[in-house]
């Protein structure tokens, strides 16, 4: 059992090179394993892949339409395809692609989206895609997942590699602290309990469970007990943990960089209105694009920082 | 030595299938459906290597993706009568709890179908990547792909036409249907697009034409195409009459999307004489 003492960072690193470890990983462990780009190898940080398998890399060029049917093909013949691009190129641009030749035919297409969100950072709003998770989700037999830095996005490829079925799974460009212990088993749609609390939920995914932590040990100080919880896979969502951990706390903030429609917060409150009507409060962009920016200042000017979070909880407990 | 007649006489009750379906449940796409049998039935009939208890991997086997789903009235009769699904079935085409959608998919597990396909455009990156796949597997069968003429305005054909030959697909074959008829009117008032053959020979494929509806040059090219490995990839551009063998349904744009009358339907079959016995519907067809 993990508890906020055991989550500290370990150092930085992005979640991309997590993701290009991983694929190394499953790359080694499964022959089938091939990974598709739309010209952002160097993006991907998956050289090593490259470089000791370079039959098994295909190079699409700007061309992401293609590159969805491209792996449909390849997943009809038998192989796992992992799809390499901005999670802007990854969702939007290629939505029916993805929904007609991948979700509806039932492929067994890995889309691997990289830049997800605001911590894309100076390119700007065109590239900080804050509704990618809200148009995967929706797909009927979509897997979705967020992890939440470098361990665990290696995990998470490792384990999508072995799963038979379309996943998305989503990761982030900045450097990061790494805090999941090397060790944790990554079970997709098994919610990850990172601390036992008693008078708040906290539902993170992706960059902003880190925020969350943070969080946590601030509430904490203050007395307040937070059970943080980790849900990487947005969809299946572990329904069970969600409503018993509400269930428990009685008050419920959902954190994310991603719109407040759509994503982890929407799943959330979908799932207790049905089952154990919660208040909630949503740490998430406020229905609007991104900007230029640092991460972090992004992350402050949209209402996503440590701050917002503590104060969401503090907003539900009337403190 | 392929047998033409008897290819034909598939073809001919193919076509009858098509009026069938079509007039079973008043809706689908009889004109591109017609125009396309011949294709379809030299394909399954004569062609391709391929075996009806259905491999959805295809290894050691041709296969053949239609990017144009909306033909399906054809895929669904050829498929039935070559042995993947049982030609009765044919009666619940667009119906509910049916296998046979409107537009082919894998969904419901209909046997024969490898992609779902109708939003145009997607099935020659399919196909490409099936392509790609026998390269990498060292299998060295051949995949077809069918896609319209009108369904070339779709920019991810480009994007394909660009792939397969920079990947050196020289085991992929696309067929263009070319006759020159989309939803909306006349290719050329739609949206006019030049020479298909000029525009994949700088693409850099490797171009042919044939006359989709004269089953012995169907036959004789695609065997060529079938086991030509020259490094590219090879595009056909097949012209073809939209509602080939019933008279008042070719040469126009009209029937693409609609259904016949009892009265037009009854026309319709009797220009085409049952050869291999007809599937029951549920309202039998007499003059």
């Amino acid at each position: 059992m993990l508890t906020l003492d055991k989550l500290k960072s370990t150092g930085k690193k992005a979640t991309r090179d997590g993701f290009g470890a991983g694929l190394k990983a499953a790359g080694d462990a499964n022959d089938k394993v091939v990974m598709l780009t739309a010209d952002l190898r160097g993006s991907m940080k998956s050289e090593d892949f490259i470089t000791t398998y370079p039959d098994r890399f295909i190079q699409c060029g700007i061309s992401e339409a293609n590159m969805m049917g491209v792996a449909a093909g390849l997943a009809t013949a038998g192989k796992i395809p992992m799809t390499t691009t901005f999670a802007n190129f990854s969702t939007g641009r290629v939505y029916d692609q993805i929904r007609q030749s991948i979700a509806y035919s039932d492929k067994n297409v890995k889309i691997c989206a990289s830049h997800a969100g605001l911590t894309l950072g100076e390119d700007g709003a065109t590239h900080q895609i804050l509704e990618d998770i809200g148009m995967m989700r929706m797909l009927p037999g979509m897997t979705v997942i967020n992890p939440c830095d470098y361990n665990q996005t290696k995990a998470a490829v490792q384990a999508i590699a072995e799963y038979e079925g379309p996943v998305y799974l989503r990761f982030g460009r900045p450097s990061w602290p790494i805090f999941i212990p090397e060790d944790t088993k990554f079970e997709i749609g098994k919610a990850l309990q990172l601390s036992e609390g008693t008078d708040v939920t906290i539902f993170a995914t992706g960059h902003l469970v880190w925020k969350a932590v943070e969080a946590a040990r601030q509430l904490e100080e203050e007395g307040i007990s937070v059970e943080l919880i980790n849900i990487h896979t947005i969809k299946p969502l572990d329904e069970e943990a969600v409503i018993a951990s509400a269930k428990k706390t009685g008050a419920v903030v959902t954190c994310e960089e991603h719109n407040m429609y759509g994503g982890l917060g929407s799943a959330i409150a979908e799932c207790l209105s049905k089952h154990q009507p919660t208040r909630q409060e949503f740490v998430a962009t406020k229905d609007t694009f991104g900007e230029s920016g640092e991460a972090e200042e992004l992350l402050e000017k949209y209402g996503l920082g440590t701050k917002d979070v503590v104060a969401a909880a503090k907003r539900l407990l009337g403190k | 030595m392929a047998d033409i007649k008897e290819l034909k006489k598939i073809a001919q009750q193919v076509r009858r299938d098509i009026i069938r379906e079509v007039y079973g449940c008043q809706s689908g796409h009889p004109g591109g459906a017609l125009g396309n049998a011949d294709l379809l039935v030299a394909l399954y009939f004569e062609v391709m290597k391929h075996d009806p208890s259905f491999n959805m991997e295809a290894e050691g086997e041709d296969a053949f993706f239609l990017s144009n789903g909306h033909i399906s009235p054809v895929f669904y009769s050829v498929l039935a009568r070559s042995g993947y699904f049982p030609v009765e079935e044919l009666k619940t085409f667009r119906a509910i709890d049916s296998r046979l959608q409107g537009h082919p998919t894998t969904h419901e597990g209909l046997p024969g179908v490898r992609v779902a396909s109708g939003s145009l455009g997607q099935g020659v990156s399919v196909a490409c990547g099936m392509a790609l796949a026998k390269k990498m597997s060292g299998d060295d069968r051949t995949v077809f792909v069918l896609t319209g003429d009108g369904e070339q305005q779709e920019g991810q054909i480009w994007e394909a036409a660009l792939f397969a030959p920079d990947k050196k697909l020289d085991n992929l074959v696309l067929i263009v249907d070319d006759n020159g008829q989309q939803i909306d009117g006349s290719t050329k008032d739609v949206m006019y697009m030049g020479s298909f053959a000029d525009k994949y020979k700088a693409f850099g494929w490797d171009v042919m034409k044939m006359n989709g509806n004269d089953m012995e040059e169907v036959v004789t090219t695609l065997k060529k195409c079938q086991t030509k490995r020259n490094g590219q990839p090879t595009c056909i551009v097949m012209q073809t009459e939209m509602g080939m063998g019933v008279d008042f349904m070719m040469g126009s744009h009209h029937w693409h999307g609609k259904a016949p009358s009892k009265e037009q339907a009854i026309d319709a079959l009797g220009q085409l004489e049952e050869t291999l016995g007809d599937f029951p519907a549920e309202e039998e067809l007499v003059p």
